[in-house]
């Protein structure tokens, strides 16, 4: 076991409500890319609501903003299953159904092995990324910050 | 050792054939396989090969082939792979590579990748030229060939473990053949920006293979392959 996983942060726009039928073809595919994940090696822990299967009812960052979050033993784990498995699909159409971010989307940092980050957790981090560019505390898949300098949650309280 | 004096080391017809049959293999490649595929003597065969490993062409690693260990164990046995390092030459220089990369970094700030694909789609079918589409599954894979996808047909098994023929396309099985690539043309720019480039890529072969008979394209990301597959249905090709 590292001392350090990587934790991910990740918010979407959504063109139209999730239950519409232009946005079928994104829910479809959802509950089999959440089991690939669920088995990928190096997954540690993903977000779900109290339906228990994904996280697609909480939206802390507005009605039409989805947001996932997840945990992984390392960088490159991460980057396999987001880029390498089934999930890359979904990237790729991502344009049907969802709006064209104009900041960042995504946000990594460091988080002690163990450690299960909490929703407003990663919202502050994205707000970090977005406020400062990357820096070890929040990343992208871009820079390669080591996880040297992790550190605890930034607020001690949640 | 430069790009161009490591191509320059392929100039000798023993290594050029040696480098090419380890390149072409989904395995690792002992001496002994080398020298039975290019028909040359062991030794001399031997001599080439860390040529090319030691101009970076070919990497290579020692290997316990019975996974027997400790005395009596006999050497390692060398065994060699393609490098996954890139080489290229342009002359006068060019740096498409450069350009590339400043074209995708912008591409994907704008999340241009409708426009993309539907470019890539087109470009696609202009690639075929006049050609009538590929009719048969031999058709398809030399299509494949041809633009460097390194083609192979897989076996109809689900995981993919058992690889088909080399050459593709023979041992379809009854719902079809799934042909699968080794080898990304756009490799590095897809491991930097993957949705954008790979939906390209993807685009680009369904331009390339528009109306070829029962012929589809798929992503099915495998590590160190291209991340499309193309399936040829049977049920379609006559």
């Amino acid at each position: 076991m590292t001392a350090h996983h990587l934790a991910q942060f990740n918010v979407g726009v959504l063109r139209h409500p999730l239950d519409d039928p232009r946005t079928a073809g994104f829910t479809d595919m959802l509950e089999p890319i959440n089991k690939v994940a669920d088995g990928a090696p190096g997954f540690v822990w993903r977000l779900v609501d109290d339906g228990g299967a994904d996280a697609t009812s909480l939206r802390p960052l507005g009605d039409d903003v989805i947001v996932t979050m997840s945990v992984w033993e390392t960088r490159e784990a991460l980057w396999e299953f987001v880029y390498r498995s089934g999930h890359l699909d979904l990237l790729r159409r991502r344009g049907e159904w969802f709006v064209r971010p104009d900041e960042a989307d995504q946000v990594l940092w460091w988080v002690p092995a163990g450690h299960t980050p909490t929703l407003e957790e990663g919202v502050e981090r994205l707000e970090l990324l977005r406020r400062e560019g990357p820096g070890p505390r929040a990343f992208t898949f871009r820079d390669d910050y080591a996880p040297v300098r992790a550190e605890a949650p930034m607020r001690a309280q949640a | 050792m430069e790009d161009i004096d490591a191509i320059a080391v392929l100039q000798d017809p023993v290594r050029r054939r040696l480098y090419d049959y380890v390149a072409a293999q989904g395995h690792e490649v002992s001496r002994n396989e080398a020298a039975e595929a290019v028909g040359a003597q062991r030794t001399l065969v031997a001599f080439h090969l860390d040529k090319l490993v030691a101009a970076g062409l070919l990497e290579t690693e020692s290997r316990r082939l019975t996974g027997r260990s400790g005395p009596g164990a006999g050497r390692p046995a060398k065994l060699y792979r393609r490098s996954a390092g890139e080489r290229a030459v342009s002359l006068p220089p060019r740096d498409y590579r450069t350009a590339a990369d400043l074209l995708a970094e912008v591409a994907e700030a704008a999340r241009l990748d409708a426009e993309l694909h539907e470019a890539a789609r087109r470009q696609g079918r202009a690639l075929r030229g006049g050609e009538r589409p590929a009719e048969s599954p031999e058709a398809v894979s030399d299509l494949l060939a041809d633009r460097g996808y390194e083609p192979y047909a897989e076996s109809g098994r689900e995981d993919g473990t058992e690889d088909g023929a080399e050459d593709g396309a023979e041992d379809g099985t009854a719902a079809g053949t799934v042909l699968r690539m080794r080898n990304c043309p756009f490799h590095a720019l897809s491991e930097r920006y993957p949705p954008l480039v790979c939906g390209m890529n993807m685009a680009l072969l369904e331009g390339l293979l528009e109306g070829s008979p029962g012929a589809s394209v798929r992503m099915d990301p495998r590590p160190g392959s291209c991340c499309t597959v193309v399936e040829i249905s049977k049920n379609n090709e006559n």
